[in-house]
């Protein structure tokens, strides 16, 4: 059958008595910047009445996840907060003593805050921590060194477990941003453009990316490849639904990834499957890494790992056979105390195959000249670079060197522009080596289970702080529990705002977000971010970014996108969706460095298999296989105690991590939170599907539903994050429920590698036990409490 | 006049629930109460299986409720039903019954589900 679309529609139109507003949203609510095609239909007062997918998202074609179909009962939800709040610091944890206050008021008390500690601690005794997935969490850095003037920002996750890991091995290794898998999302007519190559094989390493989307990367584009012949290759201990569409799955031990890759090398290398040319004119250190991994052979890995020493062989061999492939490596490579390592391992395998920057291959952006030709047709820049570099030069360097965990951990401070987050969590508690005095929570439920480790004790370290102040969409344990101030943030049809994929790293998609509707008094955080620094007389507000649409245009400009910055927010807003074009091959080109020089943008110009900017800090510049902190080889003893490993931090279509849990369509997806057992596991333990079970280990305990899968291996069990109950009681000791399913108590701190990166989320150990209580959540009471406000 | 029916590739049907939300969201169902469902055939491990790839049978089956109403609103203005149109893998096609089941017979692991 023939149907309509709105293919070639304006950014805005009429229809049927509505507005329509085209749009590409990037959060609230939380959300990697997929940047996923909207159009939003706006009556005549002003109110959203339906979300459609847009069919002109040139990579999604309209589709769209159940989140932002079911984007109205966020928006309209009748606990989200319109208002700016304040409470007397002395009231904290009680939800009933929260007054409405206005903007100015609120603006006021942050500066006369600031000002008293400044003169009475410096101004490093402020500090703004930030979470994942919303577009005001990538500002974090702008809020603390521009905004506020400290240098201590803040991602509160241990060894900031979440991409940077990555990003940061890229970065030593190939001078590169992140090499994201070639799904032909930059190039017009996607996998139909006639310089696009489908990749013959995707390799899921860690990573299940149809509910995760992670930094952009369109999840079902891997189904799309499918349909044009991919293979995949999972690398995971799980076996996820991806998993059994692929032609070899590796159920590895959780945290042994690093002895997999080596031992992926080893054979690639044994075997003489590699690709000379690359190896020859583009890699440093070869002979290096293949002595490191000499000992690294399929059968020693297939025993670490706990698979079979053949099937290693047949994966590393159809991956390195392959005419172009791409690796999609996920989060497990960041939760893993030997994640710095693995990665090493993954580019090693990406250049060694000659897969870097080759059509159906990875991606990587390209390098910013250092005197850009006037017609430079430049398509990207590495993601960070520039965009808040100015305001962490522009603290100095006395100032820059107090930041928490300079001293310990200078490749992670430097790299991301970040207080180390385990430095941070004991600088709270002990003042040492100064007393942090006022925080600002920006856009992160700290101690709901995503973003911290052994989060009671977050809780403990924020309640220390004189004055916090904090921006999001709703109350949260965090917030309730912690802040004076509460600044409450617009979603994403309300405001203006531009998206990345890779946060403007990869040379593939951006998007425009428009504006539709207003609710409240919310605004946006670059809003705020403005209008703050302006009242703090931060000159560069002033100045500069004196408005929203000035501060898109002067970062955008910053970041070197489409028409060098050239055109207006307004123009570029018409196009909604912007494909950044791609150019393969940049190291041959000198697109890969600013001096246009051919190579990589490393000390020998190489890709430096054998890493100096590792040996610089005294860390191992090659590979090497480390046991997890706790196992049962690590630590035999505890692991009669705790004899399941643990592994958190799975998707669910439902959630963005600790988010929308008072979205009442959504949360009947999944009510409550679930833990995986083995069907076996379960037998022995008496425990029923659907039967409550309770967490523990030396560090804390959390009480899950539990789900009887034969998908997880026998002895791991894999629980749900993110959990908190809105419905609950929100004041102090209850706080929402956060500590009833909080399995981030189980996670320690301190365990992160040798550059100051990883955690060991994905690798912990723990016991089960069967609960004879019922804690399922009632879904009328869901819906009759959180129902939306409007029709 | 034309029967229609909703033709699943459920090989490729990720389990994504987008359907389901869509469908739900489009008529204001309460709780409990859906247009389509998707339902698990599995996961159970194969006989045959070693550590190798699909050693699992899983298939993901949208099967629509007596609440399907083929979106006729949306059909009749010229729309695709919601369902179709957000399915994130792209499995979904509305159709009348001759059409698709000339497409069903094109390949295995589909499902044809005739609108009441
Ligand atoms: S992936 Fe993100 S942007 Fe896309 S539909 Fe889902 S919530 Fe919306
Ligand atoms: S055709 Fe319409 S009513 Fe039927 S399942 Fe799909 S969305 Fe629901
Ligand atoms: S929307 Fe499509 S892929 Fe998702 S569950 Fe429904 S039929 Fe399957």
């Amino acid at each position: 059958m023939e149907f309509k679309n709105d293919l070639g529609k304006p950014w805005k139109y009429e229809e049927d008595g509505y507005t329509v507003i085209r749009t590409s949203v990037w959060s609230p609510p939380g959300c990697h910047p997929v940047g996923c095609g909207l159009k939003l239909y706006v009556n005549k007062d002003g109110i959203l009445e339906k979300v459609e997918g847009d069919e002109n998202d040139p990579i999604t074609k309209g589709r769209l996840c159940v989140r932002c179909l079911d984007l109205k009962e966020v928006i309209y939800n009748p606990t989200r907060v319109l208002y700016p709040m304040k409470r007397d610091p002395k009231y904290r944890g009680q939800a009933d003593k929260w007054e409405r206050t206005t903007w100015e008021e609120a603006y006021e008390m942050i500066k006369q805050k600031r000002e008293y500690v400044i003169e009475n601690y410096g101004v490093e005794a402020i500090a703004a921590f930030s979470g994942t997935g919303r577009n005001g969490g990538i500002m974090v850095q702008e809020f603390a060194h521009e905004v506020l003037g400290t240098p201590n920002a803040c991602y509160t996750q241990s060894g900031y477990a979440c991409y940077t890991p990555r990003a940061a091995a890229t970065a030593a290794i190939t001078g590169c941003y992140y090499p994201e898998i070639d799904y032909a999302g930059g190039v017009e007519g996607t996998y139909d453009n006639p310089d696009y190559k489908i990749p013959e094989v995707v390799v899921l390493w860690g990573k299940e990316p149809l509910p995760s989307n992670g930094d952009g990367l369109f999840g079902h584009a891997l189904i799309d490849l499918m349909k044009r012949g991919t293979k995949l290759i999972s690398v995971d201990p799980r076996v996820n639904w991806l998993a059994t569409r692929s032609a070899i799955h590796l159920r590895l031990r959780p945290g042994t990834d690093t002895a997999m890759g080596m031992a992926w090398l080893n054979v690639i290398i044994n075997e003489d499957l590699y690709d000379h040319e690359f190896v020859e004119n583009w890699c440093y250190g070869f002979d290096e890494l293949k002595e490191r991994v000499a000992d690294m052979t399929p059968e020693k890995a297939a025993e670490i790992c706990e698979v079979d020493a053949e099937t290693i062989r047949k994966a590393a061999r159809m991956y390195a056979n392959a005419a172009q492939a791409g690796i999609a490596w996920g989060l497990a490579i960041d939760q893993n105390q030997n994640g710095t390592q693995a990665a090493q391992c993954i580019l090693s395998l990406i250049a060694i195959t000659g897969n870097l920057d080759k059509p159906g291959g990875q991606l990587v952006g390209e390098a910013k000249a250092a005197e850009p030709a006037v017609d430079d047709d430049m398509t990207s820049t590495y993601a960070a670079t520039g965009h808040q570099l100015d305001g962490w030069a522009a603290l100095g360097e006395e100032l820059r060197n107090k930041t928490i965990g300079m001293k310990e951990y200078p490749l992670y401070v430097n790299s991301i522009r970040n207080a180390h987050a385990d430095l941070m969590l004991d600088c709270l508690l002990t003042d040492k080596p100064y007393r942090i005095v006022m925080g600002m929570i920006q856009s992160t439920n700290i101690f709901a289970p995503t973003n911290s480790a052994e989060s009671k004790k977050w809780h403990q370290a924020l309640k220390r702080l004189e004055f916090v102040f904090a921006t999001d969409v709703f109350m949260t344990p965090t917030i309730q529990a912690c802040a004076d101030l509460f600044l409450p943030l617009k979603c994403a049809p309300e405001h203006n705002s531009i998206n990345y994929t890779h946060y403007s790293g990869s040379q593939i998609h951006f998007g425009i977000t428009n504006k539709a509707i207003e609710v409240g008094e919310c605004k946006s955080d670059v809003e705020i971010a403005v209008e703050l620094g302006k009242y703090l007389g931060r000159e560069q507000y002033i100045k500069r970014h004196t408005d929203e649409i000035a501060w898109l245009n002067n970062r955008r400009a910053q970041r070197n996108l489409i028409g060098g910055g050239k055109e207006d927010f307004y123009t570029i807003r018409e196009k909604v969706h912007i494909q950044q074009g791609r150019k393969y091959y940049k190291y041959k080109t000198g697109h890969l460095r600013p001096d246009r020089q051919p190579g990589f943008l490393t000390s020998t110009g190489r890709v430096e298999l054998y890493a100096y900017m590792f040996e610089g800090v005294g860390a191992d510049p090659l590979p090497y296989y480390q046991e997890p902190p706790f196992s049962p080889h690590s630590t035999p003893e505890l692991a009669k105690e705790y004899p399941f490993i643990l592994t958190t931090g799975a998707r669910t279509y439902a959630y963005f991590h600790s988010e929308h849990r008072q979205v009442p369509l959504l949360r009947e997806l999944n009510p409550n939170p679930l833990i995986e057992i083995n069907p076996e596991d379960a037998k022995e333990l008496g425990i029923v599907d659907g039967q409550w079970v309770e967490i523990s280990n030396q560090f804390g305990s959390a009480k899950l539903k539990a789900k009887v899968m034969p998908t997880v291996r026998k002895g791991t069990v894999m629980a749900q994050h993110g959990w908190w109950f809105p419905e609950q009681d929100g004041n102090e000791p209850n706080l929402y429920g956060v500590w009833q399913s909080n399995i981030n108590t189980l996670i320690p701190n301190h365990y992160n590698g040798s550059l100051g990166f990883g955690a060991p989320y994905k690798c912990m150990i723990c016991k089960v036990t069967p609960l004879k209580e019922n804690y399922d959540v009632d879904m009328n009471e869901i819906q009759e409490k959180f129902k939306k406000v409007v029709d | 006049m034309a029967q229609y029916g909703l033709l699943i590739d459920y090989e490729l049907c990720t389990g994504c629930q987008s359907c389901e939300v869509a469908c739900k969201v489009e008529h204001d169902f309460p709780v409990g109460k859906w247009g389509i469902r998707v339902f698990d055939d599995g996961p159970w491990q194969k006989d045959d299986s070693n550590d190798e790839g699909s050693s699992f049978n899983w298939n993901k089956i949208p099967v629509p409720t007596d609440l399907c109403d083929g979106c006729e609103d949306r059909v009749n203005a010229g729309k695709k039903p919601t369902c179709v149109h957000h399915c994130l893998a792209d499995v979904m096609t509305f159709g009348t019954l001759e059409e698709l089941s000339k497409e069903l017979a094109k390949k295995p692991k589909q499902v044809l589900w005739v609108i009441k």
